[in-house]
């Protein structure tokens, strides 16, 4: 049987509280629930990586080491790493671990000196490939209490999740969370920029070309006429919301998106709680839902 | 095991050639030489410079008859190359030339080793392995069979109409087999050709009404051919003819039927015009259609799909020619050789996504457009996109599935033309601005460069690089309602984001989808991209590896209307020397069967590739057709009882050469 570890990583433990509380919550809804991996450490992102590779994939590894240690019972074992650096960074050391046998030999030295040890047997993945492909639409349709009637969704998958690894859909025109969205009663919105960067970490650096990329995005989610945005990744969340006040005095603009995880908007089509889902939290209500609540002729009901 | 016994009888004359440098650089052909003179039953051992010469030839003759001797061994470059010059020289001599062995020190030795000592033993080893084999040599006799004069051609584009026209101009009786209900090909689609701008139609059309009105060809269209047996010069096809649900012999095509049939306006994506217009369940293709027979499409005609029609059709027929009980038909036919014609399709651009064919309506293939500019086409001519508008700027993105290792690694070769072709039609259609994107202009051909040297002129744009993508997405107002086209412009340096009103896609040629079971019918071999595979790349370009079978136009690879052309008239000439020498010689290294030792348990039946064995009721033993015996030995090996035994590769042979070339080296080792 398939065994689920979670590793959770920095940012969803800060800015992407809310994501940790909506991927647990729906997680356990969906009678898989998921433990979290004791003592784990930052999984070396990118600025470990741009100082010191090596010393960044030891970081990495020994999260992988630890897994495989604390659920030795089951070859069968799969990380779920819900953000997409965290995703793409275990991912990348699996791959050039499997691929360099020196530095393979380098990081099993350092491994050793803890007492751990990397097999390679674990494997990576998202939640979004795991709801989607493991548990499966069919068992999402049936868990649905309250479709998504009338919301029009725009799906943004960010960069990291389908790139260079293409592993679970296509990197320039993803579809998972379209059918996900579509499994919960919405209507995913079809638009060209479900995998363009939002910024990333240019917000914080040259942060002028980090909020230009982030509006590009958002101004088309306006003109297609979506309602909101679901997002896989801490980062693009926090760009696109937290900043979009900032885009709007720029850009002489008047944005209001609400942009949200996929596993709060799973858990509004459940009907888990608000409180533990996120809902409370965002800085951008999402208006279109207590309208929708209401009543009238879309019925979320 | 089988010990080479002194035999005075056996009397071998050994040649090693040197290939000017080829060989002699890294083999010591003197050497060589030497040391097969020592080896038993050698009376003489020659180095010569080339031995295919003329004047190595004659060394062999004249030393058979001073010599006296009865095997003759030639070591140097492939048998594939000159073992039927020197089998011929043998001949000349006055030897059967089954007497003859090839040793090929070349490909197998000097062009593979740097070593110069290591080759020259392996020579050596090679040379004494064939030496030791030639002691158990037949006389063998080659068998001649008759050339039946019928050719069959497969695809009537234009590579097979002008294949045809060749042959029957010639006096040669043609079946034509074409698959749709008309022939033409995809040259019949185009506008205009490159570079000389002739309208397609006008050059095609009369090939068509020659190709049916031609006393020496039988033109099956609708039909496909479901089966080839036999052998060169004695093939038998079997075809099945379609229902068009038109007596073909009575239909003038004066379409009455079509203009009373039950639909009043066309319904069904027209074939002809790439789904641009609409056609009813009986149609005539287009109006230069050959045969001019109306045709009934049973997926969409009421009558055929239900049963229940009024059947309008068959009333307004005067001559009684709508039959909608119409049966397949099959034909068998006795011909001699085949030429296969079957042509290639376009890459489907559905497959790259992010160039959004069949998601943005003003996005078109070549093809399409091909058809839109068309006087007959669906517009009249008139470029008018599938939303109504007339473009006023108009993106043309040339290697949409060429040169893509996601896609196909290959250039399409005929890409670049057309794109340039397209591009100045559509100029001088619209006046619009036109821009072409491509990777790098492939305009080798005469008058080609000429030509995308006058659309240059004309003022359409050309800018390098690869599209990124084809967007809906607006980054301005001017962008508003546009297909944005993003691009990194490799001579500026600069992203550059173009919007146009219409986009072209130049899709690349690819193999037909269905070309690996043409394949199977045929017995010939793919390439790894899977179109036809010729005999030799640059020497036999129209053969396949099957005798008497022959490929012609781009179902061996993208060719251009010219090229094909040629290639089809190259196609027929082969098929002429075939017919006109009136027989062919088979090899004779075909299997036998020792009846004696068969016990007739059948395994070799099925085991055969090439259908040669058959079963002897009467005698209750297997039996080998000759004729279409490959000579793979496979039933050879298979045999459970050792009854099958193949000419030229005796056990006695086989082991002897074994033993040949495992038995202790020279000592040139120590010596040197």
């Amino acid at each position: 049987m398939t065994q689920y570890i979670y590793y959770p990583g920095c940012s969803v433990k800060s800015t992407g509280k809310v994501y940790e509380e909506s991927l647990l919550s729906v997680f356990k809804y969906l009678d898989t629930p998921l433990k979290e991996i004791d003592d784990w450490n930052c999984c070396g992102a990118t600025a470990y990586f741009s100082i010191d590779e090596s010393e960044a994939f030891g970081l990495a590894a020994r999260n992988l080491a630890l897994a495989e240690k604390q659920f030795n019972g089951s070859k069968n074992l799969h990380i779920v790493a819900p953000c997409s650096a965290c995703y793409l960074v275990l991912k990348k050391t699996q791959d050039y671990l499997n691929r360099d046998q020196e530095l393979r030999r380098k990081i099993e030295l350092g491994l050793n000196e803890v007492g751990l040890s990397y097999e390679s047997f674990v494997q990576v993945r998202h939640p979004l490939d795991v709801v989607v492909n493991d548990i499966g639409l069919d068992k999402i349709k049936e868990k649905v209490t309250r479709p998504l009637r009338g919301l029009k969704v725009a799906c943004y998958y960010g960069c990291q999740i389908v790139r260079p690894y293409r592993d679970f859909d296509h990197e320039r025109n993803p579809m998972t969370m379209d059918n996900l969205v579509e499994a919960l009663g919405g209507e995913p919105i079809d638009w060209p920029l479900k995998t363009r960067c939002c910024g990333g970490s240019l917000t914080g650096t040259i942060e002028e070309v980090g909020l230009r990329l982030s509006y590009i995005i958002l101004r088309e989610v306006r003109r297609r006429g979506a309602d909101l945005v679901i997002t896989t990744c801490p980062l693009c969340q926090f760009n696109l919301e937290c900043y979009q006040e900032r885009i709007n005095k720029d850009f002489n603009e008047s944005l209001e998106i609400p942009i949200i995880y996929f596993t709060q908007l799973m858990g509004l089509a459940f009907g888990i709680s608000d409180k533990e889902i996120g809902i409370h939290r965002l800085f951008i209500p999402i208006t279109k839902l207590a309208k929708l609540r209401k009543g009238g002729e879309n019925v979320y009901v | 095991m089988f010990e080479t016994k002194p035999n005075n009888e056996i009397r071998i004359g050994f040649y090693v050639c040197h290939c000017g440098h080829n060989i002699a650089d890294t083999v010591d052909v003197k050497e060589v030489a030497k040391y097969v003179a020592t080896l038993p039953g050698v009376i003489i051992s020659r180095e010569y410079k080339y031995m295919c010469s003329d004047p190595g030839q004659e060394l062999i003759q004249n030393d058979i008859k001073e010599h006296n001797l009865n095997r003759i061994v030639v070591a140097s470059c492939s048998p594939l190359l000159h073992e039927h010059t020197f089998r011929n020289a043998t001949e000349k001599g006055g030897l059967n030339p089954f007497y003859f062995h090839m040793v090929n020190i070349r490909e197998n030795v000097s062009w593979v080793h740097e070593d110069k000592k290591e080759a020259t033993i392996k020579a050596m080893d090679l040379a004494r392995a064939a030496i030791k084999r030639v002691f158990f040599h037949k006389k063998l006799e080659t068998k001649k069979v008759d050339i039946h004069p019928d050719v069959l051609i497969v695809g009537g584009g234009i590579a097979g109409i002008h294949a045809a026209l060749t042959l029957a101009n010639a006096g040669k009786k043609v079946y034509l087999v074409e698959r749709e209900p008309t022939i033409g090909g995809h040259m019949a689609k185009f506008d205009k050709t490159f570079p000389t701008l002739d309208c397609a139609a006008c050059i095609l059309t009369p090939k068509m009404s020659a190709v049916k009105n031609h006393p020496n060809i039988t033109l099956w269209t609708y039909s496909e051919v479901t089966k080839v047996e036999g052998f060169v010069g004695n093939y038998k096809a079997t075809i099945e003819r379609k229902p068009r649900y038109i007596n073909e012999d009575l239909c003038v095509g004066c379409i009455a039927c079509i203009d009373e049939c039950v639909y009043k306006e066309g319904k069904y994506p027209d074939e002809f015009n790439m789904g641009l217009s609409k056609r009813k369940p009986i149609y005539i293709p287009f109006p230069q259609a050959t045969p001019q027979v109306v045709v009934i499409d049973p997926e969409t005609c009421i009558y055929l799909k239900t049963g229940k029609c009024k059947k309008t059709c068959v009333e307004a027929c005067d001559r009684n020619a709508v039959v909608l009980d119409q049966k397949p038909e099959i034909k068998e036919i006795n011909i001699g050789t085949i030429i296969i014609a079957t042509g290639y399709q376009f890459f489907d651009p559905s497959r790259i996504t992010y160039y959004g064919y069949g998601k943005y309506q003003n996005v078109y293939t070549g093809l399409e457009i091909e058809r839109l500019v068309n006087a007959s086409g669906p517009t009249g001519g008139e470029v008018i996109m599938r939303d109504g508008r007339r473009p006023k700027s108009i993106g043309i993105i040339h290697c949409v599935g060429s040169r893509d290792v996601n896609t196909h690694l290959w250039c399409s070769r005929l890409c670049c033309m057309y794109a340039v072709k397209l591009a100045h039609l559509l100029k001088e259609h619209t006046g619009a601005e036109v821009y072409n994107f491509y990777i790098d202009m492939r305009t080798a051909g005469k008058g080609y460069e000429e030509f995308y040297d006058k659309v240059l002129k004309e003022g359409v744009h050309f800018i390098r690089g690869r599209v990124a993508e084809v967007t809906d997405w607006a980054s301005t107002k001017d962008e508003e309602g546009k297909l944005i086209m993003r691009v990194e412009d490799t001579l500026i340096g600069v992203v550059r984001r173009v919007p146009v009103d219409m986009v072209v896609l130049i899709c690349g040629v690819e193999p037909k989808e269905d070309a690996q079971d043409v394949r199977r019918i045929f017995n010939i071999s793919c390439s790894t991209e899977g179109f036809f595979m010729e005999r030799h790349p640059k020497l036999a370009p129209v053969d396949t590896f099957t005798d008497g079978i022959f490929i012609a136009g781009a179902c061996q690879g993208p060719k251009d209307i010219p090229d094909s052309v040629a290639q089809a008239g190259a196609a027929a000439a082969q098929c002429m020397a075939l017919i006109d020498c009136g027989s062919v010689e088979l090899e004779p290294n075909t299997a036998y069967i020792v009846e004696e030792e068969c016990s007739g348990c059948k395994s070799c039946i099925q085991l055969c590739p090439y259908t040669a064995i058959s079963f002897n009721d009467e005698k209750k033993k297997a039996y080998i057709n000759e004729a279409l015996c490959k000579g793979c030995g496979t039933c050879v090996a298979s045999c459970p009882s050792g009854s099958i035994r193949q000419n030229l590769f005796e056990n006695e042979e086989i082991f002897s050469e074994i033993e040949g070339l495992l038995s202790p080296a020279f000592e040139y080792t120590k010596e040197n």
